[in-house]
């Protein structure tokens, strides 16, 4: 329990430790212009994988979000294309509702249907995806293409850190009030932890785990506004394969694949160690390859890791056993 | 082949094929066999009688191999045998029909049959023809019309049962172990299985059959054997006993008054339920609970009691039927909609149905009562904490502090936690079913103070249990539930052990017993 209580504690510590050894060699990477622009350059990680969470939470899982990213990405650049006076705020919540309403599919799928979450949301990977096809004809839309504000906002400066992570900060906020202050949060853990108890306790399994799809959706397709304006680029295959980098930072941020254990902290932290390997690497000049064995061996590790602490949870049935512990 | 000459040379001489001689079994805490004596003879079918928790399905686990008695001798043909693993039991012919077969859907039938023990054929591949042919000739010696070569998943309940027979008689069965067998058949099922145990009977085997039905055992066994409470009581032939001997045998001496029952004021009706039924499981149920009373659900494991307290609560819906709470007709869509009309229902399997372990003990107390904690979704966590706090001083739950997660508590004091949560919703009717199971004598008289505290407070209780001493200890009304329905509605000097019995298994000729 101890160890399992101090898992936030001991990434963090990785995190550090890691930072440290880089900085002995190259201190310009820890320069705070230089840990800013890493934060930033992780903040869509971090709100996508908080996203991720909440499903996982809820025992399913999300692969779609990289591709409804990309969707929602290209329609908000579309709509750009098409009505160049459109103020942001408003492209947001275009991206903000398409999000949730691609995430409400997935739901709809897992909740009524009852079809095993990893098969929906295979399938919805693979029809967003071709559903930018058939919008775009497989061309892109690139940034002189694009409005001025369109692309300036997720790169304005606040107080010296870019909008695109102000976003994350404040995503993370409202994460943690959520999961920990609201009955969602308690209904997501409660699902999570154990279904069959919390529908004697009166909460609806299915539509909770239908929020939770809602709410990775919502998350993802802000995600594809901020990434198609970073970039200032969007194609059909933008952010492919990136669910994967999703799914390693919930789970090694302590996330339970099981459902029902983890923490939004410890989900930010997870996306932050993948942003700082993968944004030092190249400074210490290692193979970018490196850095998918490092991502790789770092969720083994954070895998292994949880398995031992769950292990040792178990309960002692054997008399015998208990002096012997 | 050989080993059924040597078994009917032994019927003659009336020694037993398979004998149990002082058998203990024990659990942590329970002794679940208190050295028991079984015997089985070859063609002879010896029926295993006991109330739920007597140690039948422990025997047929220490007579497969399952489980390993702490003490006593298994003796086949009158040697000491050890059974060290299910494979064991099977090679000495001793077989199993399980209450719940584990067979495989995707399988054919004769795959089933023959897991774990394919003929083989060349390089050591199965012979499948050999397979087929084999399971084809067992089937038609049961009389079973099924193809060997079809998947299990095309077969209805009935003919599953037969390919889980089938798959017991393919290893060279001296002693046939049958749990319940008739639970999920039908009548005309049920004759073709009384069928099938004569042909066994014929055939030179040992039957030992597991039942809670009087009307098949007097209608099929030839020998009897009761146990209770995991010690033997008696055993004798069919044709030397009454019905209510049996029943006298199983219920043991009369119970003493150790329960706590305090006199509680029983006030106004507060809940009425009328007709209530549901397509499979239960029928016509219909009650009055008032305010303050103890009203006990008796009947056997499988009767429909919890299936029944399930749908009242709104899990599963009900096909017919009304209730009512303190005169208003509510119809529960929902558990949600049962908290909010203040019925809960405290499950029996709690590990399962009731805490939820990976979060802390007063998330879990709060979880059902959120809305009164909450405002517009937000919690409020002093309230939170506050309410928490109350219930668990109530129920005492010693625990360091009540953000400690469940996991880490004892099983008594997850109880705790369970009847907090609920306690907390403050209910007008609480459902606890089988609140005893698998706790020990202390916490047991503390659940049974804290339920005469709650009914002395004003709760109206329904208590679904299978423990004779506890439903008459502590209800002021029972309802007995016999496959599916409600066969008994009793009060004051009609609640005596041997009624409640009677009722349960369904004895017709209540003149027998009286």
């Amino acid at each position: 329990m101890k160890l399992l209580k101090s898992r936030e504690a001991i990434l963090f510590g990785a995190i550090v430790v890691l930072t440290t050894l880089i900085a002995t060699r190259f201190p310009a990477f820890v320069a705070p212009d230089n840990l800013v622009a890493v934060f930033t350059d992780t903040a869509p990680l971090m709100i996508l994988a908080m996203g991720q969470m909440v499903v996982i939470l809820t025992r399913c899982i999300d692969l779609s979000v990289a591709a409804n990213l990309a969707l929602t990405g290209m329609v908000c650049a579309m709509i750009n294309v098409a009505f160049p006076g459109l103020p942001v705020p408003v492209i947001i919540a275009v991206a903000l509702v398409m999000g949730a309403f691609l995430g409400a599919i997935n739901g709809i799928l897992v909740w009524k249907l009852g079809i095993p979450p990893i098969v929906v949301t295979l399938g919805t990977m693979t029809i967003f995806r071709g559903v930018i096809f058939l919008l775009t004809e497989g061309k892109w839309i690139n940034a002189h293409e694009m409005s001025e504000s369109f692309t300036a906002v997720p790169r304005a400066e606040i107080f010296g850190m870019p909008i695109l992570g102000w976003i994350g900060v404040v995503v993370a906020i409202i994460m943690v009030v959520v999961m920990a202050r609201t009955t969602l949060g308690r209904a997501i853990y409660a699902v999570g932890g154990n279904p069959h108890a919390a529908v004697y306790t009166g909460i609806n399994v299915g539509r909770t785990q239908f929020v939770a799809f809602v709410i990775s959706g919502m998350l993802a397709g802000l995600t594809g506004y901020l990434w198609i304006a970073r970039y200032a680029v969007a194609y059909v295959d933008i952010a492919g394969g990136f669910e994967l980098d999703v799914v390693a930072a919930c789970v090694i941020g302590g996330v339970s694949i099981a459902g029902g254990a983890g923490t939004v902290i410890g989900t930010l932290l997870g996306a932050l160690f993948l942003g700082v390997v993968k944004n030092a690497l190249p400074v210490i000049d290692i193979s970018p390859f490196w850095q998918l064995a490092i991502s790789g061996a770092a969720i083994i590790i954070a895998v292994a890791f949880n398995a031992q602490s769950g292990r040792s949870k178990g309960r002692v049935i054997l008399k015998s056993a208990e002096h012997a512990q | 082949m050989q080993n059924l000459s040597t078994s009917s040379e032994q019927n003659t001489g009336k020694s037993p094929v398979l004998s149990l001689d002082k058998i203990t079994k024990i659990f942590p805490g329970v002794k679940a066999l208190d050295g028991v004596q079984l015997d089985l003879y070859a063609g002879e079918v010896t029926a295993l009688i006991g109330e739920n928790g007597a140690g039948k399905s422990t025997v047929v686990k220490t007579l497969t191999g399952i489980y390993q008695p702490d003490g006593g001798d298994i003796l086949l043909n009158g040697k000491s045998i050890r059974f060290a693993t299910p494979q064991d039991a099977s090679d000495a012919g001793v077989t199993a029909i399980h209450q719940e077969t584990v067979l495989f859907d995707e399988l054919t039938v004769a795959e089933n049959v023959f897991i774990g023990h394919a003929p083989k054929a060349k390089f050591g591949l199965i012979d499948t023809k050999a397979a087929y042919d084999k399971t084809t000739e067992i089937l038609n010696s049961i009389g079973a019309k099924i193809d060997a070569g079809v998947k299990l998943k095309d077969l209805g309940i009935a003919s599953r049962h037969l390919v889980a027979i089938a798959r017991a008689l393919s290893v060279e069965a001296q002693v046939v172990i049958m749990d319940e067998p008739t639970a999920a058949l039908s009548q005309t099922e049920i004759e073709e299985l009384y069928e099938l145990v004569d042909t066994l009977k014929a055939q030179g085997k040992a039957i030992l059959f597991i039942s809670h039905k009087f009307d098949e055992i007097f209608r099929i066994a030839d020998r009897f054997t009761v146990f209770r409470d995991g010690q033997f009581v008696g055993a004798g032939k069919m044709a030397d006993v009454a019905e209510s001997d049996l029943v006298q045998m199983m219920v043991g001496r009369a119970v003493e008054q150790l329960f706590p029952k305090r006199h509680a004021e029983i006030g106004e009706d507060v809940l009425k339920v009328t007709g209530y039924s549901h397509p499979t499981e239960f029928e016509n149920i219909n009650f009055t609970l008032r305010k303050g009373e103890i009203l006990g659900f008796y009947g056997l494991v499988g009767a429909g009691r919890s299936e029944f307290m399930q749908s009242l609560i709104g899990i599963t819906k009900p096909s017919a039927g009304t209730v009512e709470i303190g005169g208003d007709s509510i119809t529960m869509r929902s558990p949600a909609d049962s908290i909010e009309a203040g019925i809960v229902y405290v499950p029996e399997d709690r590990g399962r149905q009731g805490a939820i372990l990976d979060m802390p003990i007063f998330q879990n107390v709060t979880l059902p009562s959120l809305n009164k904690t909450s405002r517009d979704g937000f919690i409020r966590l002093a309230e939170e904490f506050a309410l928490a706090r109350k219930y668990t001083e109530r129920l005492d739950l010693r625990a360091a502090s009540l953000d400690t997660h469940v996991v880490a508590l004892s099983g008594g004091n997850q109880q705790k936690v369970v009847i907090a949560k609920w306690l907390a919703t403050q209910p007008r009717v609480i459902i606890l079913d089988e609140p005893t199971k698998g706790i020990d004598i202390g916490s047991k008289a503390a659940v049974h103070d804290f339920m005469s505290e709650l009914a002395g407070e004003g709760l109206s209780v329904i208590m679904v249990s299978s423990e004779i001493p506890e439903i008459l200890g502590m209800s002021d009304r029972v309802i007995v539930m016999r496959e599916g329905r409600m066969v008994a509605e009793l009060e004051g000097d009609e609640m005596t052990p041997e009624t409640l019995v009677r009722h349960a298994v369904g004895i017709r000729n209540e003149g027998d017993v009286a």
